[in-house]
């Protein structure tokens, strides 16, 4: 009974950090959806939200605000800092080029990556900032059927919650919105999309921006578990796997995608780690991506890639 | 006026194939090369501006070199095979590790054969050359995907190799003869009696490597080979349709790109660090590698050392810089500025020419045949 309440402990907290995985993927999903860009700034976009939202809320709560009043004013704050992010980068760096190929969109994206992370510090700040927005203690759950019960934390439920709240609304927004349709129209093909009217510049700024804001969820869950600090940043880099086994355009195959990474590298971590030497965790992910892809190069939920000469 | 090919007839096939046709670029290329191997070790060795101190030569010219030869293997992959990679900079690890092993001595102890596999120390032109064929090995290994993976989805599938030794390298001591610091330390650079110590040395040694490399290289895209990797890259149905085998096309670039990789990521390790640590070849050596053959221009060997140099002078620019000019600034804030400023410049560039630098070049030369008139 030990080990079996051992493994679902290790099961269940693999899943609930493969969602918070999942909340980072799914901003890249959006934005490969509709307009082909692989954004390597997602996670320099988390790193931007969560400071804004954190110094925002430092500075409202140090000038006596209640604090559910500065919650929101900060909230509102983030939220204004990537609406304008997602139109600087739409107006200066994806517009201009339109049409070049997914590499280069690739490596502008890096650029800026590299933008956002020197202004954010620089205007922010560079250190380690604790958000306190949910609880981070854990529950016991199941006390009378394991010894010592299963450790779950009050954090990961949460991000669970979120999780789902956040692709809830993303589809009624995907599908009942007339954006949203319209979203849809260009991920499918854009010159189609332009040719029938649907401003296309307008498209991307509002990709950039919900985008932006899932960013910013992502940064809530994250800042609380980890603080708000540089290292976010690598996020991006474990979202990666996520999104290649989910598959690049598939909302749900972020989600399940970061389950199964979640799932799968704490699982190899706890039972596969010990016998070839510990910090398996840095790369199990990727090779877990790789044989996924070996299998289904499309990923489990992509489309299927069908070429013509 | 002076960039003008005409009255230079071809008057045969060999002539008309040649590597330089046009005898501008073979005088400017004599000259540049005349100034690398003679010009620059005459100015180091009596220390003539701007060579008084070792600073030139150390900290710009050998990496640059190093880089140019590690972007010249990129460029092979990416540029010409259009197989995008970010495990390059695991590849550099590879090289420098083997040939670490082998310049100190292999064994591997079988103890459930009973015996072991023991490999004397090598000279250190073998290990750093088989070093660079370890590295060949491991991007073959690592180059199978690409047969049924395309783009992006083998960027990330190419991220597994970088992670995986990046961790290999840090986690199992057998890498590091079981170092207690994890760093490891190039043994003494013997070439057959010579020893290779200062900077001058060690600046001709990666010059003379790099020399060779390119010419090989440049030799190899003009070929058969590297005919098939522009094939793959333009269209690989299409490719395959005309009868390029794609397993032996790709294969073949991964094992040439990673061989080069390899063969700098050794000297790397040797001739420039001397002592260093996993960090050194990590994910950010990779995408900088990428920004090099990008910035320089895919599928161009020139643009491999063009490019090689933008990325490095532009962070040691942006950092002398606001020294020189005296400004308030601190520390952090002269990091973050450098940031903006790099990040800003790579979009910039990517948006104003998307084919690189060496597509510069090829405008500008059109533009020099027809000067000073404009048609």
């Amino acid at each position: 009974m030990i080990a079996l309440g051992q493994f679902l402990e290790v099961l269940i907290g693999g899943l609930m950090s493969g969602v918070l995985y999942s909340l980072v993927a799914l901003g890249f999903v959006l934005i490969f959806k509709a307009s082909g860009v692989f954004n390597y700034a997602q996670g320099a976009m988390v790193l931007l939200a969560g400071l804004a939202l954190v110094r925002a809320l430092d500075l409202l709560v140090a000038n006596g605000l209640p604090l559910w009043v500065a919650v929101i004013l900060a909230i509102g704050f983030a939220a204004v800092i990537m609406a304008a992010t997602a139109w600087l980068i739409e107006r200066f760096v994806i517009g201009p080029l339109v049409n070049q190929d997914g590499l280069t969109l690739f490596m502008s994206t890096i650029g800026v990556t590299f933008v956002i992370e020197g202004a954010a510090e620089m205007i922010f700040g560079s250190d380690v900032y604790p958000l306190r927005l949910f609880p981070t203690d854990a529950w016991f759950l199941f006390e009378g059927l394991f010894p010592g019960g299963i450790l779950v934390n009050k954090l990961d439920v949460w991000g669970a919650l979120i999780a789902g709240v956040l692709v809830a609304g993303l589809a009624v927004f995907f599908q009942r919105t007339k954006t949203g349709r319209a979203l849809r129209a260009v991920a499918d093909d854009h010159l189609a999309a332009h040719s029938i009217g649907i401003p296309i510049s307008w498209i991307w700024f509002v990709v950039w921006l919900v985008a932006g804001l899932v960013a910013l969820v992502a940064a809530t869950v994250w800042g609380t578990k980890l603080g708000v600090q540089f290292s976010i940043t690598f996020l991006a880099l474990k979202a990666l796997p996520v999104l290649i086994i989910g598959g690049l355009t598939s909302i749900p195959g972020a989600i399940v995608g970061g389950l199964i990474v979640g799932a799968g590298e704490k699982l190899a971590e706890v039972y596969l780690g010990p016998s070839i030497g510990g910090g398996i965790e840095y790369w199990f992910a990727y090779v877990l991506a790789l044989a996924v892809l070996l299998l289904r190069p499309q990923g489990l939920f992509g489309e299927r890639i069908i070429e013509r000469v | 006026m002076l960039y003008r090919e005409a009255g230079q007839f071809k008057a045969t096939y060999a002539e008309d194939m040649a590597i330089f046709p046009i005898r501008q670029d073979r005088i400017a290329l004599a000259v540049l090369l005349g100034i690398a191997f003679i010009g620059v070790p005459l100015l180091a060795t009596f220390r003539i501006w701007p060579f008084g101190t070792d600073y030139l030569l150390w900290a710009i010219l050998l990496p640059f070199l190093i880089l140019a030869l590690a972007a010249i293997g990129t460029n092979i992959l990416v540029g010409y095979c259009g197989q995008i990679s970010l495990g390059s900079g695991a590849f550099m690890a590879i090289g420098a590790y083997s040939a670490y092993k082998l310049a100190t001595g292999v064994h591997i102890p079988l103890a459930w054969l009973g015996f072991a596999i023991a490999i004397p120390p090598l000279p250190v032109l073998a290990s750093i050359l088989l070093g660079g064929f370890m590295a060949a090995g491991a991007g073959i290994l690592f180059g199978i995907p690409s047969l049924r993976i395309k783009g992006l989805y083998l960027a990330v599938a190419t991220l597994a190799a970088q992670f995986f030794f990046d961790w290999a390298f840090l986690r199992l001591p057998w890498f590091t003869n079981y170092a207690p610091s994890g760093s490891v330390n190039a043994p003494e650079l013997d070439f057959f009696g010579m020893v290779v110590r200062s900077p001058v040395e060690r600046y001709l040694l990666c010059l003379a490597v790099v020399t060779v490399m390119a010419v090989l290289a440049k030799n190899l895209v003009r070929g058969n080979l590297g005919r098939q990797w522009m094939a793959i890259r333009d269209m690989d149905i299409a490719a395959e349709l005309i009868g390029i085998r794609p397993l032996y096309a790709k294969l073949t670039a991964f094992a040439v790109s990673s061989f080069i990789i390899g063969v700098a990521g050794a000297l790397w390790a040797f001739v420039y660090l001397g002592s260093w640590e996993p960090l050194a070849f990590s994910i950010d050596r990779s995408l900088e590698l990428l920004f090099m053959v990008i910035i320089g221009g895919l599928g161009s060997i020139m643009g491999s050392f063009i490019g090689a140099a933008f990325i490095l002078i532009v962070p040691i620019m942006l950092n002398v810089i606001p020294t020189k000019l005296g400004l308030p600034l601190s520390t952090q804030t002269i990091t973050h500025l450098q940031f903006i400023i790099f990040g800003s410049l790579i979009c910039y560039l990517l948006i104003k020419e998307p084919h690189g630098f060496a597509r510069l070049i090829s405008i500008g030369k059109e533009k020099l045949r027809l000067w000073p008139f404009p048609y």
